[in-house]
């Protein structure tokens, strides 16, 4: 063999070498934010899942699952939220467990909803990322083609309101709406467009057990109440 | 007949002799459901005042009202579980549940209800 075919046969295996080098510190910082969710947060939140399979895995849970976090949220919202927190559900999870009966009807019981930890600015770069990584529905995402677009307000309430009753179990504005599911006012904000679609099509794809129902909402409809939603969360008057 | 169908049809055998076994353990209760998916509105004790209602509409109906409950036949309670209030001409706050629990399980709730009204129907 010539040293020119042996430099040949060795040239893939350095580039690799090479290329490992370049990129460890991407991989270093993965692991090291993977490493921060298991130590930090997989005793509340399941990062590798699956979702509840039955009810009593369901009110057990503790906190919402994290095992498909990078289908999920919008980064830029994790790195301040995780800075942040603040509240989502005003019922916390499991719901029913933070509600007990008043003298008009059932209320949350705030003094069982603690706080949730907050990471400085290093951690929470490193935890978004490694959320980011987590993405078990990416067959989900696939199917949904969220065009770019807008909704008045008024027609958007209309829909989310009046035609398929979603404001009796989310807020859509501070002040307004049920309780027992997540606030949606922050959605856009929180959730990429092709999660929510995918949410409201069929949440017992993402979560079997969960409270939301499939109500069946039909693909124009599912695109305005998108755009409702992320145009809730660019600000403005709560009309 | 191989060793698989064997132990397939072994199986089977157990499956037929002992159903309620694993029926049992692994259908949740009706009262487990509407603590999960009807308390939200219907109230915790059934009685329409869940911690969702302040701002609906159209308030959820009193499970607990005898006098209601007991015009509605288990027909009409199934069809409303399964298929939301648009689909017998009432609110659209009341969600379809034929996605989220199965038919057997529909017809333990309209059991349950029952046992939350102390009624059953009554056609006059
Ligand atoms: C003591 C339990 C606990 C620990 C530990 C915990 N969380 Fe949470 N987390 C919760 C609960 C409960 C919620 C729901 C809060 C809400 O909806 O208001 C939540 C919500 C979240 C959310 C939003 C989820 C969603 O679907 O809306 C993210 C993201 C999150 N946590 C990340 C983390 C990370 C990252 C860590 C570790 C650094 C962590 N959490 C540690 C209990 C916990
Ligand atoms: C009976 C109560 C209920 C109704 C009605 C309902 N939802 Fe939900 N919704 C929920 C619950 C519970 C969740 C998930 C909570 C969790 O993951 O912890 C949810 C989650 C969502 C999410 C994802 C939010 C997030 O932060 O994870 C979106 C988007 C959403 N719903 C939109 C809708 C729309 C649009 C409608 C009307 C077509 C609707 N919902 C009707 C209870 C409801
Ligand atoms: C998001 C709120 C909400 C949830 C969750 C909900 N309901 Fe309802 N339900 C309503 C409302 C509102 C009405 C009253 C509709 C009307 O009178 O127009 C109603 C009415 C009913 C009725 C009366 C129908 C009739 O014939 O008049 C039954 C039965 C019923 N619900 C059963 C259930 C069961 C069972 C569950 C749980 C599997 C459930 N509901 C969950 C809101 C809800």
């Amino acid at each position: 063999m010539s040293p020119n075919h042996l430099l040949l046969r060795l040239l893939p295996g350095l580039l690799a070498v090479i290329l490992a080098l370049a990129l460890s510190p991407a991989w270093a910082g993965e692991s090291a934010g993977m490493a921060l969710l298991e130590s930090r947060c997989a005793s509340c939140h399941n990062i590798s899942g699956p979702a509840p399979a039955t009810i009593h895995a369901l009110w057990a849970r503790k906190a919402p699952d994290l095992f498909y976090a990078g289908n999920k949220f919008r980064r830029t919202w994790l790195v301040s939220w995780l800075q942040h927190p603040v509240r989502i559900r005003p019922a916390g999870e499991f719901y029913a467990d933070h509600v007990k009966p008043g003298p008009e009807r059932d209320m949350v019981d705030e003094s069982t909803l603690a706080p949730h930890m907050a990471l400085g600015a290093a951690d929470a770069k490193l935890a978004a990322d490694a959320l980011m990584t987590l993405r078990a529905h990416d067959d989900l995402i696939a199917k949904e083609h969220v065009p770019a677009g807008s909704i008045s307000r008024s027609m958007g309430s209309l829909v989310f309101d009046k035609f398929l009753g979603c404001m009796a179990c989310h807020r859509v504005k501070p002040d307004f709406g049920g309780l027992s599911g997540p606030e949606l006012y922050t959605a856009g904000a929180r959730l990429k467009p092709a999660f929510m679609a995918s949410y409201i099509r069929s949440p017992q794809s993402w979560d079997p057990k969960i409270w939301m129902p499939n109500k069946h909402v039909s693909d124009t409809r599912i695109v305005q109440l998108v755009h409702y939603l992320q145009a809730l969360s660019k600000g403005g008057s709560h009309e | 007949m191989n060793k698989k169908s064997l132990i397939f049809l072994g199986g089977l055998a157990l499956w037929t002799l002992f159903p309620a076994a694993g029926h049992t353990s692994l259908a949740a209760t009706a009262k487990d459901n509407y603590r999960t998916y009807c308390a939200q509105c219907h109230g915790l004790q059934g009685n329409g005042r869940g911690v969702n209602i302040r701002d609906m509409s159209v308030q959820p109906r009193n499970h607990t009202d005898a006098s209601y409950m007991s015009q509605r036949s288990d027909e009409d309670l199934a069809k409303a579980d399964r298929k939301g209030g648009l689909a017998i001409d009432k609110s659209v706050l009341m969600p379809p549940w034929g996605d989220t629990l199965s038919p057997a399980e529909i017809k333990d709730m309209v059991q349950y209800l029952r046992t939350l009204c102390h009624c059953t129907f009554n056609s006059q």
